[in-house]
């Protein structure tokens, strides 16, 4: 029906959309255009392959594809903007586990005619596709588990773990060795096999590993393995759309790992290899009094401040409280004050969380800030409201050269006049390690649920 | 209980030690409150709103006294001139009294109210905590005195404070140099600095600096290394060469500045003698020495207490009652810092006080207690400035760098060496149907890395779920692979369609979800 000229010219198509996809997200307005250029792409490429001479089988195909697209859409339509971490590390799973079914088919396919060395390099492909497919897998499903609170966020650190890795890593390589030998008679199913459960069981090992705090690095670095599954699926089949968006989608992902790394200041390997406070000294413990106020107190402070800095947190995402932050923003800049939101890159659990949770909550993104941008500005800052974020805001990342976050890049809100932390009580944060804001002298904490209490701050302010 | 405010009868004293508004909040703690008639007269007070406030205005200073059980004070007892006794003698047997007392100055006033088996709180030895900032009177005072030093100099000094071009003519403006940058220091930093005046200061303490340079005004730095902090927040005797280096300084200053303000005091010393005959020699006609240390015999040695005198063409300013000179201002804080440490003496609000010993800044304050003198309080752990940073323990433990057998160089080079020859290896025995699709693979790479750096970072979750819609392309792969003959293949395919059709319609719908939120 098409030629394969014209399959080809399609794939061009589809990866020069995907690009502009991608590059439509610098900023908001391109952002909506840039993600229909993404779906255009994706239609163009999956129409020009069911059209192409290779495909014959139209009922499966137009039945899977119906099922699936009713799922993805149900899921996408009733999923809440709190759970995106969930759903993102769920389809991440799921790219891994269509690109080792993909790996098992083309395996099991004979019909190709490759011999000499061009076979030993499919063979080669297709064992590393299934292995990353794999890996992506079981980790995205275990960073689900974790996300959604099923599995503890606390890092299970197993005795001589990384010995333990480094055993599957030999392992999985002399089975591969195995397989090559074995597929040149027409075998080699069962050292797949095992290599696949090895995969699985690696993935699993890494992410349990790893915190709850490290998990915008862990999605992120799941999300560029399931790019290069996609990629190594793609020289699997000899196909270039395929390794072009597998690229694409990897070299993301790493970008993301590496800024969400850099924005706590450790090393990416440092990450995956798991557990947190290896390095360091003693830290110094946290002295002094603590400050509480009161719901009237608040409300009286933001009335009488002209410029109101909001820090959200993990915690406003598990109060979801960004409605009412919301409504408070929205009265507050309703009586001329400057409210700012100034957020950091590993606030919540996943690169740009809290950016979506205001925008559900139609918070407008021009008064939203990065760390970066509003930092230098806390002087002028009368009130800063902290709400359910802990380590993005210790002054021991930048004084304490001990303290297991020493490095970490912080907003500094306690340059600010008063400091208000929103907190359920005076447990440290992920990284378990005490936070000197909250003594500190300009620091007022609320202690209570965020969003009960925003909601009594914001009817004190109505009345 | 009853608290009784008598009149000031110290020669000048303006001030007072209650306020109507602050006698309403006493009177709320459930004490009565008597004052003696015209006690607020000079701070602009009358016996009028001390009575709409709720106090009882007595005519009698005697049954004001004897009345009492606390008496509020500003100055220490002296002798009444109109009764002839001494204000000692009036305090009822076992009454309380709170006022400025300086125990370590008045030995024989601190026996005759022991003898009285008086309870006596001192508010010049409220210790220096940062709970007690609220009652210290010692720095509320200090506050004014800097302030009105400033004014008294203006009054002195005969041109404008800040610089002015006219129509007449360029007007320099006045330079001050201010020494001792304690409250009163960074007070009269504070109240030049509003009139337009070039500040200067200086201090013993580098702890300081900050705080100076926070004003906006200039830390005049010694090439010398010595801190001068004491304990308590306060300042200590320095060494000689630190202090021959220090005249040195204001010898070079005193010759440019216009104002000299010294605030330079050393706790239970007399005050060091910073300026001398020479330096004041050396001054401009016409400019203004306040010394603020006049009390304690003067930071220059041209100062007479209580006095302005002109020496050498310089107007040397020595008085010592510079709070009482703003009465109406130093009443009202004097008064508050009083309210707040009956606050503390009546956590019950029930009117009675209890002088609870166990209580860190009770302890201190008290110095005289049923009659058993309690001063010096014995001495406390903390102070008021952090203590000195040594060395970061991080930095000590530096152990010698290791060194590695590889030069540095070609350790650089190492990681381009080993991907190179990774790269020549692949090149030499792969196929050239692979070379082009390895092409295509670093170019996309490439590609990739330069449009997810102009991601902004608010879209980085879109960012990941538009990715993954898009890694749904895997779909691909498995819809070539459909046709293949064999049910197993078919099977895999099929569900390996099926999971990325997911990925790719709920990532694409979730993603435009999303965007549509992101508004203005």
């Amino acid at each position: 029906m098409m030629s394969q000229g014209l399959v080809i010219m399609a794939y061009v198509t589809a990866s020069i959309l995907f690009i502009l996809s991608l590059s439509g997200l610098s900023n908001q307005e391109t952002a909506r255009k840039g993600n229909y250029y993404g779906m255009t792409g994706m239609a163009i490429a999956i129409i020009a392959t069911i059209l192409s001479d290779s495909v014959d089988s139209y009922v499966v195909l137009i039945i899977a594809l119906a099922i699936g697209g009713f799922i993805g859409t149900k899921a996408a339509l009733k999923v809440e903007m709190t759970q995106m971490p969930e759903l993102v590390a769920l389809m991440h799973s799921l790219v891994g586990m269509a690109a080792v079914l993909v790996g098992y088919a083309n395996f099991i396919d004979h019909t190709n005619s490759l011999i000499g060395i061009e076979k030993t390099i499919h063979e080669v492909e297709i064992y590393i596709g299934i292995f990353i497919g794999a890996v992506t897998f079981s980790g995205s499903i275990i960073a689900f588990g974790k996300l959604c609170g099923k599995i503890s966020g606390k890092p299970v650190l197993l005795p001589a773990r990384h010995w333990l890795n480094l055993t599957l890593l030999i392992l999985t390589i002399w089975l591969g060795s195995e397989f090559l030998t074995g597929a040149e008679t027409g075998g080699g199913t069962i050292a797949l096999l095992i290599m696949t459960l090895i995969a699985l069981a690696f993935g699993v090992h890494m992410v349990m590993a790893i915190g709850g705090a490290d998990m915008p690095v862990v999605v992120s670095m799941l999300n560029s393995y399931s790019g290069w599954a996609a990629a190594a699926t793609g020289f699997m089949l000899s196909n270039d759309l395929l390794i072009v968006t597998g690229a694409l989608v990897g070299s993301s992902g790493a970008i993301l790992s590496y800024i969400m790394c850099r924005a706590m200041n450790r090393q990416f390997l440092s990450v995956i290899a798991g557990g947190f406070g290896s390095a360091g000294g003693e830290a110094a413990t946290v002295e002094g009094d603590v400050s509480p106020i009161d719901i009237e107190e608040t409300a009286q402070l933001l009335a009488d401040a002209q410029n109101i800095m909001i820090i959200p947190g993990y915690g406003m995402a598990v109060a979801q409280a960004q409605h009412t932050v919301n409504e408070i923003t929205k009265l507050l800049r309703a009586k001329d004050k400057t409210v700012r939101f100034g957020i950091h890159p590993v606030a919540g659990r996943m690169p740009g969380h809290m950016n979506v949770l205001l925008a559900e909550a139609k918070v407008p993104y021009d008064i939203v800030y990065e760390m970066d941008e509003i930092n230098e500005d806390f002087a002028n800052v009368d009130v800063t409201i902290v709400i359910g974020a802990n380590d993005i805001v210790n002054p021991s990342a930048l004084d304490d050269p001990n303290s297991p976050i020493a490095g970490m890049p912080v907003l500094e809100c306690w340059k600010s006049e008063t400091s208000i932390v929103l907190k359920r009580s005076m447990a440290a944060g992920y990284a378990g390690v005490g936070n000197p804001l909250f003594v500190h002298e300009n620091t007022r904490m609320l202690f209570g649920d965020a969003n009960e209490s925003m909601q009594a701050v914001l009817k004190v302010l109505n009345s | 209980m009853i608290i009784g405010i008598p009149k000031e009868i110290h020669l000048g004293e303006k001030r007072v030690a209650t306020t109507p508004a602050v006698a309403e909040q006493i009177i709320k703690l459930g004490f009565e409150v008597n004052i003696e008639s015209g006690a607020g007269l000079e701070s602009n007070i009358s016996d009028e709103a001390y009575k709409e406030a709720g106090c009882t205005i007595r005519k009698n200073a005697k049954t004001l006294w004897s009345n009492a059980d606390i008496v509020l004070k500003v100055r220490p007892p002296e002798t009444h001139p109109e009764f002839a006794i001494d204000e000692t003698e009036l305090l009822s047997n076992k009454g309380h009294l709170i006022s400025f007392i300086w125990p370590a100055q008045n030995s024989e006033l601190m026996q005759n109210l022991s003898n009285k088996n008086a309870t006596v709180l001192a508010v010049d030895s409220v210790p220096r905590l940062s709970r007690s900032q609220k009652l210290d009177a010692l720095s509320s005072m200090a506050n004014i005195s800097g302030y009105r030093a400033v004014i008294e100099a203006a009054q002195h000094f005969g041109r404008f404070f800040t610089g002015q071009i006219t129509a007449a003519g360029k007007v320099p403006p006045a330079k001050v140099l201010v020494i001792g940058a304690g409250v009163a220091g960074l007070a009269a930093i504070g109240a030049a600095k509003s009139m337009g005046a070039i500040v200067r200061a200086f201090d013993t303490r580098p702890e300081v600096k900050e705080q100076i340079e926070s004003m906006d005004a200039e830390f005049l730095m010694l090439d010398f290394k010595e801190d001068g902090s004491g304990t308590g927040g306060y300042a200590k005797t320095m060494s000689d060469e630190f202090i021959k280096a220090e005249m040195d300084l204001f010898a070079r200053q005193a010759m440019d500045v216009d104002i000299i303000i010294t605030t330079a005091l050393i706790p239970g010393k007399p005050a060091p003698k910073l300026i001398t005959e020479g330096m004041v020699e050396s001054m401009k006609a016409g400019s203004v020495i306040v010394d603020l240390a006049a009390e304690q015999g003067g930071n220059c040695s041209l100062t007479e207490k209580n006095k302005v005198v002109v020496k050498h063409g310089v107007s040397l300013i020595g008085y010592t009652d510079l709070p009482s000179r703003l009465a109406a201002q130093s009443s009202q804080l004097y008064a508050t810092n009083l309210k707040h440490l009956l606050t503390e003496l009546c956590p019950e609000k029930n009117g009675i006080i209890d002088v609870n010993m166990d209580d860190e800044v009770i302890r201190g304050t008290t110095v005289i207690k049923e009659g058993k003198i309690t001063w010096p309080p014995p001495p406390l752990p903390v102070s008021a400035a952090p203590a000195p940073q040594t060395e970061a323990p991080a930095t000590e433990i530096d152990s010698p760098e290791k060194k590695s057998i590889i030069p540095e160089p070609i350790k650089q080079m190492l990681p381009l060496l080993l991907i190179g020859g990774a790269l020549f290896a692949l090149g030499s025995v792969a196929p050239a149907s692979f070379m082009s699709h390895f092409t295509v693979f670093v170019l996309a790479c490439f590609i990739g890395y330069q449009v997810i750096w102009s991601v902004s970072a608010s879209l980085h979750t879109p960012l990941m779920s538009v990715t993954n819609a898009i890694s749904g392309i895997i779909i691909i792969g498995a819809v070539v692979q459909i046709s293949t003959p064999g049910l197993l293949i078919t099977i895999l395919s099929g569900l390996a369609i099926l999971i990325a059709s997911i990925n790719i319609a709920g990532g694409f719908l979730v993603t435009r979800r999303m965007l549509e939120m992101f508004r203005k």
